[in-house]
């Protein structure tokens, strides 16, 4: 019984999610654009020659996605601790962390998602060949849903400092350090032709240790920053 | 080793007493920071616990 | 046994205790510290392959070691203090912030002014360079989530999440960066290696790592209590204290 309630409440902050996104589609179109734009940095500040971007695509795509999954993920936990939904989570006796997940799940979907359909894209535009595609997909599912999850993290900390998303990134970037290495060398390494399972199965052993860690650290940090 | 080799450290003098004189100078900076930050919040307190006597008066 | 503990995790007894305590801390830190530096300099014999250059090796690495332990005692202590709910540990973390973020950039610079000499460049990312700038980048991140809150008790308790997510993280950065620069260098051994040191050079490294844990014990007594002090909100017990 009170797991039922539990996932229907959880689909429900699902659906309500995506439902206020879909009528502040400008806020999950700029990550996007955002990531577009600063892909198209490194060519303007390096070298037109696509032989020489592809040596850093791989590279360059992750940092890019990075960049701009931090730049949206300011505005996970804002509106709903601003407006008091989250005092009321915290205080409904749901166990947060399913909550949270399930806000997190949303959010990824609608911020992560959309970065890794347009990456081969991007990718094509700065030299990575065709094989690579598959890797380069995997790798982003798998760096953005854990950049998620971290973010969230991140988020839930400085969700009531001022000018929070700076210190958001300062926190949340050295974590993501070996998510980027695994992830842009993966891509690398099917570039080269070697296979890139190796830091694929470590990107996915360190999303499965975020999924597990990720909520119970997310609603720790919610209790401290709605408790005041 | 006379006085003169010693200090010029096989030619990596340079190298050499830039780190330890780096090392040096953090350590000393801890030195006095650690002992400032009692002294300050030492005043501190006795400002809060004044102000505290003299508003129950 | 429990009222002993939380006795001791009283402020004022803990403030005392403290204050006591840091002499014996101090002094030794002392002794320790320049006796390393005068064993390191002197009488160690002189490296056949990087000269004298080599004796940077003895405040580098106990640096580097400290930045690591201190970190990890940081995140113990947050650990703590958010579980059990215990002020004391969460000064103690406050207190380690700096200390430990000092002797990481120690390590940095160090580590950067040996480089110079020994391979060229003031910079090179090396696997245990790159790990400790990763690590600075955590202290800096912790000391600025701190500073970014108002009301201590929040700060106490959100640094703190902050801490054991990147001691959770650390081995995972290690690991991940180690690999990372493997894949340039395979067979050869990382640039900051000690591989096998003659025990009489390695002496004065052991005093230095002494010598240093004492520092941080002393360094950590006196911020500890400044940190206690500013968490209390009625020291009236300070008047019968010096």
């Amino acid at each position: 019984m009170a797991r039922q309630a539990l996932g229907k409440a959880a689909m429900l902050v699902f659906q309500r999610d995506l439902t206020l996104a879909w009528r502040r589609w400008d806020e999950v179109t700029q990550p996007l654009i955002f990531y577009v734009v600063v892909t198209t940095l490194f060519p303007l500040a390096t070298t037109p020659d696509l032989s020489q971007l592809r040596v850093i695509s791989g590279g360059v795509i992750w940092v890019a996605a990075l960049l701009s999954s931090l730049l949206a993920l300011e505005s996970l936990f804002r509106t709903d601790v601003e407006d008091g939904t989250m005092e009321q989570w915290v205080l409904s006796g749901q166990p947060l962390g399913w909550l949270l997940l399930s806000k997190v799940a949303s959010h990824w979907m609608l911020t992560g998602l959309p970065l890794v359909v347009i990456s081969p894209i991007v990718g094509t535009a700065l030299g990575l060949p065709y094989e690579a595609w598959g890797t380069l997909i995997v790798s982003l599912l798998l760096g953005t849903a854990t950049l998620s999850l971290l973010g969230g993290i991140g988020a839930a900390l400085t969700v009531g400092v001022r000018r929070g998303s700076v210190l958001l990134s300062l926190l949340v970037l050295p974590l993501a350090m070996p998510l980027l290495i695994f992830g842009a060398r993966a891509v690398t390494m099917r570039m080269d032709g070697d296979s890139p399972a190796g830091p694929l199965q470590l990107l996915a052993a360190i999303f499965f240790l975020a999924l597990s860690l990720g909520p119970l650290a997310m609603s720790a940090a919610i209790r401290i920053s709605v408790e005041s | 080793m006379d006085l003169k080799e010693f200090l010029h450290m096989g030619g990596y003098a340079g190298f050499v007493w830039t780190a330890y004189g780096l090392t040096t100078l953090i350590l000393v900076a801890n030195w006095w920071a650690a002992r400032r930050k009692e002294a300050v919040e030492l005043i501190d307190a006795r400002r809060r616990v004044r102000f505290q006597k003299e508003s129950r008066q | 046994m429990w009222t002993w503990f939380h006795k001791l995790a009283s402020p004022p007894h803990a403030y005392r205790i403290l204050g006591r305590l840091a002499p014996w801390f101090g002094w030794p830190a002392l002794v320790l510290i320049l006796t390393a530096a005068y064993w390191g300099l002197v009488r160690a014999p002189t490296d056949y392959q990087q000269g004298d250059a080599f004796r940077i090796l003895y405040v580098h690495a106990p640096a580097a070691w400290m930045s690591m332990f201190i970190y990890v005692s940081m995140a113990i202590a947050a650990g703590v203090g958010l579980i059990w709910r215990i002020k004391l540990a969460h000064a103690a973390a406050a207190a380690s912030a700096p200390i430990g973020a000092s002797f990481t950039f120690l390590a940095l610079a160090t580590g950067s002014i040996w480089g110079k000499p020994m391979w060229g460049t003031w910079w090179v990312w090396d696997a245990r360079l790159t790990s400790e700038l990763i690590l600075f980048f955590l202290y800096l991140g912790y000391m600025a989530l701190r500073a970014s809150f108002d009301d201590p008790q929040r700060a106490d308790r959100a640094s703190a999440v902050l801490a054991i997510v990147g001691v959770i993280n650390v081995p995972i950065i290690h690991y991940s960066v180690e690999w990372w620069s493997t894949l340039h260098q395979p067979a050869s051994v990382t640039k900051f290696d000690k591989p096998s040191i003659a025990l009489p050079m390695l002496i004065p490294l052991f005093i230095m790592i002494a010598g240093y844990q004492f520092y941080y014990g002393w360094a950590l007594c006196r911020r500890l209590r400044g940190e206690i002090l500013s968490r209390e909100r009625k020291a009236t017990w300070l008047d019968k204290d010096s």
